[in-house]
């Protein structure tokens, strides 16, 4: 009996390895892609509209085809679908801050990766379970949705700044929710996994070149 | 009003509508944290803070 539960543990424990390998394996690749479309975006210089209305489209294929497609192999182009257009779409945000001041965007970059890695770092070395941030989280996000929806019609610069950090905190939150979910076998689907991060780690990197820009005192 | 700005609202409001029932079910069903758990969750954001201000400091 204790022979069975050993094994099953183990099992388990493969199991969850396996789909953190993988979903780590896939966000490199598909933050790569996006790297390289981003750079398609920049030197095209696509336009603000046509940026907004690219990140659409991928929103639109992230809310209704990967939650189709993400138990499959057509999962795997959907998601490089859905990174490369957000990729492409952030053209115009990086070629505005590569225009006003490049240090800013090398800083939110590498700034992007430290949070990452120390957040995701942290989840797995203390194991610990942040399940209980989920409705947290998810009320945090709906506030910063909220906020933003006002500050479109508002315009303050300050509330702007204000909803950047809120994204930063939420999105950090969200990266220790998700890496302690796969570890703790809540999240099989390493798709879908790859997906959350990978969202998560671009709105840091937007909100940080906000707050950057902003305070390198060239916005 | 331009385009740009009814197409984001269009965009954000789409979002909310379309994440509100994972916001119904996380706050109903998400399990309570102690006071631990919560300490374990705020450390490492306050070091994210940290590191942000130390970004700032730095692109001044």
């Amino acid at each position: 009996m204790q022979m069975n539960t050993q094994a099953l543990g183990r099992t388990q424990s493969l199991e969850i390895n396996k789909v953190l390998r993988n979903t780590f394996i896939l966000l490199s690749m598909t933050l790569l892609f996006s790297a390289v479309t981003a750079f398609f975006g920049v030197v095209l210089g696509i336009s603000p509209m046509v940026g907004l209305v690219v990140d659409l489209i991928a929103l639109g294929m992230l809310w209704f085809v990967l939650p189709r497609t993400a138990n499959s192999a057509a999962g795997i182009p959907v998601i490089f679908g859905i990174t490369g257009l957000l990729g492409f779409g952030l053209g115009p945000v990086v070629a505005y801050y590569l225009a006003m001041n490049p240090t800013v965007v090398l800083t939110a970059l590498g700034g992007t990766g430290a949070i990452f890695l120390g957040l995701s770092g942290y989840a797995m070395t203390t194991r610990k379970d942040f399940s209980f941030m989920g409705g947290f989280l998810m009320v945090g996000l709906m506030v910063v949705l909220g906020a933003s929806l006002l500050n479109i019609f508002l315009g303050i610069p300050a509330l702007s700044l204000a909803i950047s950090a809120g994204v930063i905190l939420v999105m950090s939150g969200l990266i220790l929710f998700e890496v302690s979910r796969i570890i703790h076998g809540g999240e099989t689907n390493y798709i879908m996994a790859t997906a959350s991060l990978y969202l998560s780690i671009l709105n840091i990197f937007q909100a940080l070149l906000q707050i950057l820009g902003a305070f390198s005192g060239d916005d | 009003m331009d385009w740009m700005k009814i197409l984001s609202a269009i965009g954000i409001i789409a979002m909310m509508i379309i994440i509100w029932p994972s916001v119904k079910h996380a706050t109903q069903n998400s399990p309570k944290g102690s006071t631990a758990d919560w300490m374990a969750f705020i450390k490492p954001i306050l070091l994210v803070v940290g590191f942000i201000i130390l970004l700032i400091m730095l692109v001044r």
